[in-house]
């Protein structure tokens, strides 16, 4: 066999000695396993990574353990394909055999996953995703939200156009359906006029033509939903366009901690609404943000504090099981019950297993040290549950 | 729609055009002249904008990091060919697109781990920087008006370079007979090395420009490579001045088509179809475009000499 | 026979084999993986189908085998859940889209080509990304898997398997009896010498469309499958990333075999899933692992299994 010939052999042993490892790893011990699906590659990796790290937090924080039970977290990247998130998760169930599957940072992953995941009876703790058919009818006793139904978010920032009395607004989202849902939400409370609804094809560059049809409406104020690296381009490029001043920039999961590092000044005084901000006065929120900066070195987003929510949950439930995870129904009490202490402070399930929770209006600042994060500026709504709840025949 | 917004929108156009061919004009440089395609051209954009990152960082100077990430950009480009574009100078298509996908994966990954998943930023100079009122209180940035120039100059110097120098000459000989530019005593593997690096610098130039108005991600290149392909495609393969002419076409129909598509639908249907049906067109326009150009000219606006 | 040859012939044997006694060894998790594995291959197989026999590098094959995988969705939504009608539809559905993207596109050649059917793909993921009635960029979700006469057969791992090993060892053997049929040859002579099959009096434009509508609805039956596989169907299945990979796995695999298809999709989908249980940064091994493939192989996997010398031409 030539050089060449053997170097290719040898790609193509390592190629299938990889495939055999990966069906491989039976479990040795008997821990609780907690499998973590989260999104980290593509642009959209810094949520997931956020999410991961705060996950990841809450268990080191806990000696490695939840419920006072050795933990093995497995990390999962769902790469933002559907399929691949399917995949995934069948190998943490059906190899890993996890008692848990945590994570998930969209929507269209989290409607791949959600029924092979409850299907067989393991418990879905969502760090992120609410997506409205699993927050009514099809809601599932295995499904948990350790986060918000997504409406929720867009409706803060409608409720507050309106306390504010503006009169004609623009909005402006991805052509997706999560964008859709976004200006289906911010439309609930809102009863102003609305000049333009714009949808921008997914993944998009360049706002230029959308801010020059902004600028030429002239409302009181825009709604939009960007998230990820579209919402940086958008941020900087609304600053530069001169219409920071004079157009009021009210936003969902478009100026937080994972774009503020890129568009820094830029973002300086935009509004958004949020369950949380790295300032909300909650004695376990101070103890939460210190940690995490001193851990991983950068300001938490949402996605972090949802994430360190859903490992704080986890660990309540098994704390009151015993640690025992064969009884479901124990174990989705006690799971019911939320009994933790949320860095949101006030949180309680709904009968969807979806939080009910207080809302804030938030604004990006710049503190002291010289770092960017949101800061509540006013509660928007207490003890805010969604919309979907009625439509859930769990009681 | 008001005669200003039209004017706007065409500024806009204009500038993603420019942007596009700057990707583009070293991608179908690559493929006319060594007949290389090239995926890995996107990354080069990233690797620019990254550099560029650092080099301002580094240097706290928008000049002075510009031509310290090109450097380093060319640099790369050279390392590149050296070890991997080289040994594919005459292989298949299909070998060469198989490798280049591997160099993506490559860098997309490296540049993650080196530079982390979340985006960042280059700050816009500060002479660049505000905006200046076009017509009817309409404000365009300046940063977009200085890209669209420099973007023409370097158009233009590309285009005499190509046309009216000795290099050009050799270029374009190179593209049609490589063996007769060989037997003529020039060294054909050092000018195919030139070229390649050129390109990637181009590429790396464009993303070093669009990091103050655009976000530094990873994966950033991958999208941009697509268009940069339809737009050397629509162009015709080899042809500068088909890159150019595409690239502005493509820039002018998907900005045109993401302002008024909706808005014309909305002239034709209901409102909510057109919501509905509108994006979905405006996304598709330039594959539109592009279909429809081939479907009529099967080898593009401006075939090269076969 | 010689024995190169007959290490070819081998090769898909032993192939089969082993994915017929691979359930023997295998959890539920692994069988899983070898499905997506066998479906990619199924897809795969009809791309090297025209590519490495018609040198038609379709760029957007993802877009028809995720037309092939609504098409089952839409019907299981509208009430049509069996297989025996889903899955005719999806042939259907995505060798109708093959056929009349096909009869524009096979107008161009080369890099023209690949990018004019990256234009149909991208199209075809668009209009999947409006529907809202089908849960547009979300998604759809497969209430239970396609029954067979009624009987609810696929939900067993095993039979599900066993389905798909049989529809790719048909699909293989389906495109090795055209390939070796005159009509293969034709196919080839063009690929090879398009004046010369002219001169003969051949025109290849019809033997090229109803190849490239075969290969659409080869690919739509893979959708099918994986629509199935995964109870979800999504407009990522149609992007031009994923039509990349299958371009990838049949490179890699070895173009012009269609077992080297075969053996493409099952290193790349094994490969992404062993690496990345070792690393996160499993792309950093991945990547440098294709140029090594390119670099050190002439005719990719099956090249290296059954010798030198390009494609099969038997």
């Amino acid at each position: 066999m030539s050089l060449k010939g053997l170097l290719a052999a040898t790609a193509l042993t390592g190629t299938l000695l990889a495939g055999a490892l990966a069906s491989s790893g039976a479990a040795l011990a008997d821990p609780v396993k907690v499998g973590l699906v989260s999104t980290l590659s593509g642009p959209s990796a810094v949520l997931g990574q956020h999410m991961r790290d705060g996950f990841l937090l809450a268990v080191k924080e806990l000696g490695g353990k939840l419920g006072g039970q050795e933990t093995d977290v497995i990390v999962v990247d769902d790469e933002l394909k559907p399929d691949v998130a399917v995949q995934k998760v069948k190998g943490l169930i059906e190899r890993d055999h996890v008692d848990f599957v945590a994570g998930v940072v969209f929507s269209n992953v989290m409607g791949a996953v959600v029924k092979p995941v409850t299907a067989n009876d393991v418990f879905l703790i969502s760090g992120n995703a609410g997506p409205s058919p699993i927050a009514g009818a099809g809601c599932s006793p295995f499904f948990f939200s350790a986060s918000y139904q997504n409406d929720q978010v867009h409706e803060v920032l409608g409720q507050y156009a309106q306390n504010k009395g503006y009169k004609k607004v623009v909005l402006m989202a991805p052509n997706y359906q999560a964008g859709k849902d976004s200006l289906a939400g911010f439309k609930r409370h809102y009863k102003g006029e609305v000049l333009d609804e714009i949808y921008t094809p997914l993944g998009q560059l360049d706002f230029s033509a959308e801010l020059a049809k902004i600028a030429a409406a002239k409302p009181d104020a825009i709604f939009t939903f960007m998230p990820g690296g579209m919402g940086v381009n958008l941020v900087k490029q609304y600053r530069q366009a001169g219409l920071a001043d004079t157009i009021p920039f009210l936003s969902a999961f478009t100026v937080d901690e994972t774009t503020l590092p890129a568009t820094g000044e830029a973002a300086a005084g935009f509004y958004s609404g949020a369950p949380w901000a790295p300032n909300l006065d909650v004695p376990a929120n101070k103890a939460f943000v210190a940690a995490f900066e001193k851990e991983y070195g950068y300001v938490p987003a949402l996605y972090a504090a949802q994430g360190y929510d859903a490992a704080k949950l986890i660990d309540s439930a098994l704390k009151a099981t015993g640690g025992k995870t064969a009884d479901k129904e124990a174990l989705r009490a006690a799971l019911k019950k939320a009994d933790f202490a949320s860095v949101r402070g006030n949180f309680k399930f709904n009968t969807n297993q979806f939080p009910i929770q207080d809302f804030y209006l938030v604004e990006a600042t710049k503190r002291p040290d010289g770092k960017f994060q949101t800061q509540v500026v006013e509660k928007i709504f207490s003890d805010y549950g969604d919309a979907y709840a009625e439509k859930c025949k769990m009681k | 729609m008001s005669l200003a917004l039209f004017l706007v929108q065409i500024l806009n156009g204009l500038q993603l055009g420019i942007l596009l061919f700057l990707v583009a004009a070293g991608l179908t440089l690559v493929f006319g002249v060594m007949d290389v395609i090239n995926l890995a051209h996107g990354v080069q954009y990233m690797l620019g904008a990254y550099l560029m990152v650092t080099a301002t960082a580094l240097t706290g100077s928008f000049w002075l990091g510009l031509p310290l990430a090109l450097v380093a950009a060319l640099v790369l480009g050279l390392v590149l060919e050296r070890l991997v574009i080289r040994q594919l100078y005459g292989r298949d298509h299909l070998e060469q697109v198989l490798a280049t996908f591997g160099i993506i994966l490559f860098v997309n990954e490296a540049v993650r781990m080196i530079w982390g998943a979340s985006p960042l930023s280059i700050p816009m100079p500060q002479a660049l920087s505000g905006s200046v009122p076009l017509l009817d209180g309409l404000n365009y940035p300046v940063y977009r008006l200085a890209l669209i120039a420099v973007g023409l100059a370097l158009a233009g110097g590309l285009y005499l370079l190509v046309t009216r120098t000795r290099s050009g000459m050799l270029l374009r000989a190179g593209a049609s007979n490589a063996p007769m530019v060989s037997a003529l005593g020039v060294d054909i593997t050092a000018l195919f090395a030139k070229v390649f690096a050129f390109g990637a610098m181009l590429a790396a130039f464009a993303g070093a420009m669009a990091g103050p108005i655009l976000s530094v991600e990873p994966g950033m290149g991958d999208s941009l490579l697509i268009l940069a392909f339809v737009v050397i495609v629509i162009g015709g393969i080899g042809s500068m001045r088909g890159a150019f002419i595409a690239a502005l076409l493509v820039g002018l129909i998907d900005t045109l088509g993401r302002s008024f598509i909706t808005d014309l639908l909305k002239l034709v249907m209901p409102a909510a179809d057109a919501n509905q049906a509108g994006p979905a067109l405006a996304s598709m326009s330039v594959y539109l475009l592009m279909a429809l150009v081939l479907f009529f000219r099967p080898r593009g606006l401006f075939p090269a000499p076969a | 026979m010689n024995t190169t040859s007959m290490r070819r012939a081998a090769i898909p044997l032993i192939l089969f084999a082993l994915l017929a006694v691979a359930p023997l060894a295998s959890d539920g998790y692994t069988l899983s993986l070898l499905a997506r594995a066998m479906i990619f291959a199924l897809a795969a197989v009809s791309l090297d189908f025209i590519l490495g026999y018609g040198a038609l590098v379709s760029f957007g094959h993802a877009a028809t085998m995720g037309i092939g995988a609504y098409a089952v969705g839409i019907l299981a939504e509208e009430g049509i859940g069996d297989a025996l009608v889903a899955f005719p539809a999806a042939m259907a559905a995505a060798g109708l889209f093959a056929l009349v993207t096909g009869a524009i596109s096979l107008k161009t050649r080369g890099v023209y080509f690949i990018m004019i059917t990256l234009a149909f793909g991208q199209m075809a993921y668009f209009v999947t990304q409006s529907l809202s009635a089908y849960g547009g960029d979300d998604g759809l979700s497969l209430a239970v898997r396609s029954t067979i006469a009624g009987h609810r057969w696929l939900r067993d791992p095993l039979i599900f398997h066993y389905v798909i090993l049989g529809l790719l060892a048909l699909t293989f053997l389906f495109c090795r009896m055209l390939v070796r049929a005159p009509f293969g040859r034709v196919l080839e002579g063009a690929k090879e010498n398009e004046r010369r099959m002219r001169a003969l009096g051949v025109n290849p434009y019809p033997y090229r469309l109803i190849a490239f509508t075969l290969a659409g609805a080869l690919a739509g039956l893979a959708g099918a499958l994986f629509a199935n596989l995964t109870e979800f169907v999504s407009p990522a299945y149609l992007s031009w990333y994923r039509s990349g990979e299958l371009i990838v796995m049949v490179v890699a695999g070895g173009v012009g075999t269609l077992y080297g298809a075969i053996l493409g999709a099952l290193g790349v989908v094994l490969a992404e899933e062993g690496l990345s249980l070792i690393t996160e940064h499993w792309r950093i091994l991945f990547g440098p692992l294709l140029v090594l493939i390119v670099l050190f192989t002439r005719g990719g996997l099956a090249a290296v299994l059954g010798g030198k010398g390009g494609a099969d031409r038997g």
